[in-house]
């Protein structure tokens, strides 16, 4: 019997067994089908819907997602195959046979029309008063098929109560129309298991344990169920109209602080193909919008691989020049807050493996209401610091009661990418046409390390870059800087770097290969962690972690859609900006240099660095009260 | 023979309820050897019981191909249709033939277990089924080395429902097994290749697994001679409703309604429902049809409304079934089955307009097409066709006309 | 909950898991025989066993939710199904149910105040040639009049 774990998965969430052949060449590895009377060949198990993408017919979808296994429950995507007495979903449908399809009977549209009624029926409210608005599939649906009218009536009383209770994501079930989209991003992509269908029949919905709050169960507040929901079943948790009115409160004093990833992606709100940076317009439009200052992220970024480099340096010092047996290795990255909640609740008694450094937002909150509080002379009472986040946990993030190292809340709101391009458009402003601007003094300058904590791997090569040339006192040993096997989408990456020539205070170090880890969705950090509990990981030093698939850049609050070619564009946008900077290293940023000179004087990791950069976590565990 | 469970008549039947010797099948199976089992089979032409009509033999075959080291019998024994329960008389009268079907399935398609998903409905079977199956233990039908042959080792363990009508459908059945909620899978993939734990497996109906032990003792050929040409041997029908004599009867495929009805007792017939709420409504002017899979076709239920019913009533009691019994994943059946019976209501309280019945009419025909699995493909028949062969009685005769509700 | 309780249900749940295995495919056998002795499957025992069983609580939590059987919340200590399908319907079930409610005074779907007995109604028995039929927790009962379905509640503790 195969492993239990390819059975753990309900079975909408399983793929079709059909397996492609290795080779599309051998005898029987394609297939010759009739689309709409065109002879076409296809790899032998394509489903319909793939061979139909491939020959430019456009076949309509609703539950499929290119990030997903097939549900086939929508049944939106219906054809004909001839011979088979009912239409066939052909996003599930694996093409083994030289089969006729047909994609746009009278039957087969007549079906998707009612299929598109029918939820239309079930869809409370009404399209203008929806944040999804022009970006709503089940919409867009409606449009394509020419909808004018409820055929099957439409509901006056919503069904459901809207769940507001997470700090991070609303869930309004009245627009669900159960695709499980979530379900399976849930379970299946990131293996936090928060929400299924529950009941059956008329009254199935999709909810949590119980159905409780949300603010209740193990939600690690990814939001990659918003990034994939087709509808606006499930959305961030908005802060922008208190945002507007503390922009327009004169007597404070408003800062934002953007982090890279929402520049890659910004430019879909704006209709832009994916792969934009819009950094300088970005900082215009930010200050036309009304905000005293913008800072870069990127800045604590920077400051994240002093602290985080410095402690690992600290833990490899302890472990191999004193022998410290108790000394936790691998270190883990911090900076993912979706993550960090993830091991909270789900492997609470490794939380000393994670690394103390708070995230770069949380830094910058800190760093705001303390040292660019005093340098202004601001009161920081009067502050109200914002985030621009690509992330739907950062907002939960600094809700956190932890993060109030300055005396106040470090950072008041964490602002996500959708939110921040709606605020843009309200304000009249069309981002592509900006002029360019650069960021804010006195964090005004980030190195390109600090950028490329948007992708996954980012931190990782980051923060190499610094702690290979603290060691050894020479650059990393790859070309330009690009530390390429940190680098692409595999689920979990691992590599090494020799440290050799170390500097004398670095000694114990010499001749040690230094060995990381780069994982990114929870899927694949609960796979490292399992490594880490099998005890596999004893000759690892460092592991890099995001919550979400690709890393920041497929944030939970980010542009919708998403899709690993989204990803992929998104990130190579902030791959090639880091490559166009001069200040590549974080330790040579100008600002980091001036902090620890003027600020943090006891230098990275001392006791004032603790207590503004550095926390704690809390073993939440898995039991839902 | 034994006593019909109403005090009106004794079992008696060509197939099912005629002699059989316990573990004359099995023994049977033993010496002719594999290939003449399938090919036995293939000779009877028997077909699924259930109502799909798949031909048993072919669905043994595939399993027989595929290549695996585990393969599974499954008895559906999840009998729900309304109307339904000749499974319920099989299981408590005649479990020899239904265990000894699986035995054999085991044995000729290599499979080590078999499991009888049982409907926890009949939970209050168990225990004699139970002993049952203990008692095949003791005589070493089950277990290893069965009558002696060495690598012949077959168990058999009863799973229950939980109350879930769409486990019926093989695919839910499959998932239930396996400890998800009861709801179909895609196909393809089929149970054949890809069924429970991914393996392949045979979901063979109560009846068609007991239909075996007799084929093969007394031939495919004398099945053959029961039935008409499509529909081979006999079949136990479930009669329910408005007659004399309700209960389980056994006869052979290509009866007349008309004659079925003179068996059991019906008087002042008006419409028999065939295949139970997911059948479709026949009305009187159409008895001389005949209980066959190319006719009106059937898993066993016929139900029998005579004058004094209301066959609004009646429909609106199938769609309030089928809007509780839907598992909800697709579209078509979530939301379509509560359409139709908001339509029911509408003409209930005339307040209705033909142009929105024309639109339900159409969206059932969607249904039966577009809906994932068997429930939702034919939830839609009972108020297709009641609306249409009892148009009369019900926008007419019985005042739903729309002008004073009723 | 009192730690004595939880531990009790945790060693029962413990068992249970034993006996069944730890697959997934042991999920409904498991959950079965807690509906059959408690009348229902709290949060706790379904949280008790999603960690024995390495899945999901909500997981879990859907699948009870699935089936008419299994509850989430307490039930009184006989669960009384009543079938609504239709040949039961045709002999006669409105009337027991009508003079079940009465006597009880309690409508389906709910519990007497004494949690004696829970009232629900059932799909298809597979008793449609002896309706209208009920269940008592397991035992089957036919051919009911309102008198006789009274008189078999009323005896029943």
């Amino acid at each position: 019997m195969e492993s239990k774990e390819k059975y753990r998965v309900p079975v909408s969430q399983k793929p079709h067994v059909v397996e492609k052949p290795r080779d599309i060449n051998t005898i029987g590895g394609t297939v010759t089908i009739e689309i709409n009377e065109k002879k076409v060949s296809v790899p032998m198990g394509t489903t319909i819907l793939e061979a139909c993408r491939e020959n430019q017919i456009h076949i309509p979808t609703l539950c499929h997602h290119d990030d997903l296994c097939v549900a086939g429950v929508c049944r939106v995507c219906v054809v004909e195959v001839e011979g088979m007495r009912t239409l066939q979903a052909s996003c599930t449908f694996p093409i083994t046979a030289p089969v006729k399809i047909h994609t746009s009977t009278p039957m087969v549209r007549k079906a998707r029309r009612h299929i598109i009624d029918l939820l239309l029926s079930e869809h409370y409210g009404e399209c203008y008063s929806c944040f999804r608005n022009q970006n709503c599939e089940l919409q867009k649906l409606a449009k394509e098929y020419g909808v004018d009218q409820y055929n099957f009536g439409h509901l006056e009383k919503p069904r459901y109560e809207t769940d507001r209770s997470s700090a991070s994501v609303i869930r309004d079930m009245n627009k669900c129309i159960l695709c499980k989209r979530c379900v399976r991003t849930c379970i299946d992509l990131q293996e936090v298991g928060v929400l299924e269908a529950i009941n059956r029949g008329h009254e199935t919905h999709i909810g949590t344990f119980f159905d409780k709050p949300l603010s209740d169960v193990i939600c690690i507040n990814c939001g990659q169920c918003i990034n994939r929901c087709p509808t606006a079943a499930l959305r961030a948790n908005d802060p922008s109209d208190e945002l507007w009115e503390a922009i327009e409160n004169p007597k404070k004093h408003v800062v934002i602080q953007t982090a890279p990833s929402p520049r890659a992606g910004i430019g879909e709100e704006f209709g832009l193909e994916p792969g934009h940076s819009m950094t300088g317009e970005l900082n215009t439009a930010l200050r036309r919008i009304g905000f005293d200052r913008v800072f870069d992220t990127n800045f604590t970024a920077d400051l994240t691989i002093m602290e985080e480099g410095t402690e690992l340096l600290n833990r490899l010092k302890k472990a191999v020049l004193l022998g410290d047996e108790s000394v936790k290795l691998p270190q883990f990255t911090s900076c993912s807050p979706g993550w960090v909640k993830f091991i909270e609740h789900f492997y609470p008694e490794f939380l000393g493996y994670l690394s103390t450094a708070k995230s770069p937002q949380q830094m910058f909150g800190a760093v705001i209401k303390t040292f660019y509080a005093k340098e202004s002379g601001i009161d920081p009472a009067d502050i109200v610091s914002v985030a621009l986040m690509p992330c739907s946990a950062k907002k939960f993030e600094c809700n956190r009661p932890e993060m109030r190292a300055s005396g106040y809340k470090d950072v008041d709101y964490g602002l996500t990418t959708r939110e921040l391009a709606q605020m843009i458009k309200e304000a009249g402003i069309y981002l592509p046409e900006m002029p360019k601007s650069h960021f804010d003094e006195p964090f005004g300058d980030a190195s390109g390390a600090g950028l490329i904590f948007g992708a996954t791997g980012g931190v990782m090569e980051a923060a190499l870059r610094t702690v290979y040339e603290l060691v050894t006192g020479r650059e990393v040993p790859f070309k330009n800087l690009n530390i390429v096997p940190c680098r692409g989408f595999e689920g979990i990456k691992q590599a090494s770097v020799m440290l050799e020539g170390c500097k004398d205070e670095y000694s114990f170090l010499e001749g040690i290969e230094l060995k990381f880890i780069v994982a990114h969705g929870t899927a694949n950090a609960k796979k490292v962690m399992e490594m880490l509990r099998k005890g596999e990981l004893k000759d690892v030093h460092f592991v890099e972690i995001m919550a979400c698939p690709g890393g920041c850049l497929g944030g939970g609050g980010q542009p919708i859609p998403t899709s690993e070619e989204i990803r992929k564009k998104r990130a190579e946008a902030i791959y090639a900006e880091d490559e166009s900077l001069s200040l590549r290293k974080s330790h040579e940023n100008p600002y980091v240099k001036y902090i620890y000179e003027n600020f943090l004087t006891e230098g990275p990791c001392s006791e004032l660095s603790h207590h503004l950069l550095h926390t704690h976590y809390q073993k939440r565990g898995k039991f839902i009260a | 023979m034994k006593p019909n469970g109403n005090k009106y008549a004794v079992r008696q039947g060509a197939v099912l309820f005629s002699e059989y010797a316990p573990g004359s099948g099995i023994k049977k199976a033993l010496e002719i050897g594999r290939e003449n089992i399938l090919l036995e089979l293939r000779e009877s032409k028997l077909k699924g019981r259930g109502g799909a009509g798949f031909p048993t033999a072919t669905k043994w075959m595939l399993v027989a191909a595929a290549k695996s080291e585990e393969k599974f019998i499954v008895c559906n024994a999840d009998e729900g249709e309304p109307g339904t329960f000749k499974d319920r008389v099989l299981l408590l009268e005649y479990p020899e033939l239904v265990f000894e079907g699986m035995l054999i399935a085991g044995y000729t398609l290599g499979a080590r277990q078999g499991i009888i998903y049982l409907r926890g409905e009949y939970e209050y079977m168990l225990k004699s089924l139970e002993s049952y199956l203990e008692q095949m233990k003791e005589d070493n039908l089950l277990g290893n080395n069965i009558l002696g042959n060495p690598n012949f080792n077959f168990e058999i363990v009863i799973r229950l429902g939980s109350g879930a009508y769409v486990c019926g459908e093989e695919t839910a059945l499959i998932e239930s097994l396996e400890g998800n909620r009861g709801e179909a899978r895609n196909r393809p993939p089929y149970p054949v290749n890809t069924g429970y734990l991914g393996r392949p497996t045979v979901v063979n109906n109560v009846e068609t697994l007991a239909s075996v032990p007799h084929i093969l003792v007394k031939g495919g050929e004398w099945f053959r001679t029961f039935g008409t040409d499509k529909s081979t041997g006999s079949k136990l029908f479930s009669v329910s409703g408005d007659c004399e004599r309700p209960g389980v009867y056994e006869l052979p495929w290509g009866t007349k309604i008309k004659d079925l009805l003179e068996i059991v007792g019906a008087k002042n017939t008006k419409a028999v429902q065939v295949g139970g709420a997911s059948g479709s409504c026949i009305p009187k002017s159409q008895f001389e049809r005949t209980l066959a899979y190319e006719d009106a076709a059937t898993g066993g239920s016929i139900m029998i409304f005579n004058e004094s019913r209301n066959m609004l009533k009646i429909l609106k009691n199938f769609m309030e079934f089928f809007v509780e019994e839907s598992c909800g994943q697709c579209t078509p059946c979530r939301v379509g089955n509560v359409k139709l019976l908001e339509g029911i209501e509408k003409i209930e309280r005339g307040v209705y307009t033909f142009g929105h019945l024309n639109k339900l009419k159409e969206l059932g025909r969607t249904m039966q097409v577009a809906s994932k699995c068997g429930l939702g493909q034919s939830s839609p028949n009972a108020f297709l066709s009641i609306l249409e062969n009892f148009k009369e009685e019900i926008f007419n005769k019985n005042g739903y006309g729309g002008h004073n509700g009723k | 909950m009192l730690v004595l309780e939880k531990n009790s249900l945790t060693e029962e749940v413990e068992s249970l898991v034993e006996f069944y295995g730890t697959e997934r495919s042991a999920l409904l056998p498991i959950l079965q025989a807690v509906q059959r002795k408690h009348k229902y499957v709290s949060d706790f025992v379904q949280q008790e066993i999603a960690r024995l069983l390495d899945i999901h609580p909500v997981e879990v939590y859907s699948v009870v939710s699935f089936y008419a059987f299994l509850h989430s919340e307490p039930q009184g200590r006989n669960i009384v199904r009543l079938c609504q399908t239709i040949a039961c319907d045709l002999a006669g079930k409105e009337a027991v149910a009508r003079a079940v409610e009465r006597e009880l005074g309690i409508t389906f779907g709910q519990t007497t105040k004494d949690k004696r007995i829970t009232l629900e109604y059932a799909n298809c028995l597979g008793m449609c040639d002896q309706g209208p039929a009920m269940i008592v927790n397991d035992r089957v009962y036919t051919h009911l009049t309102p008198e006789k379905a009274i008189n078999i509640l009323n005896e029943i503790k």
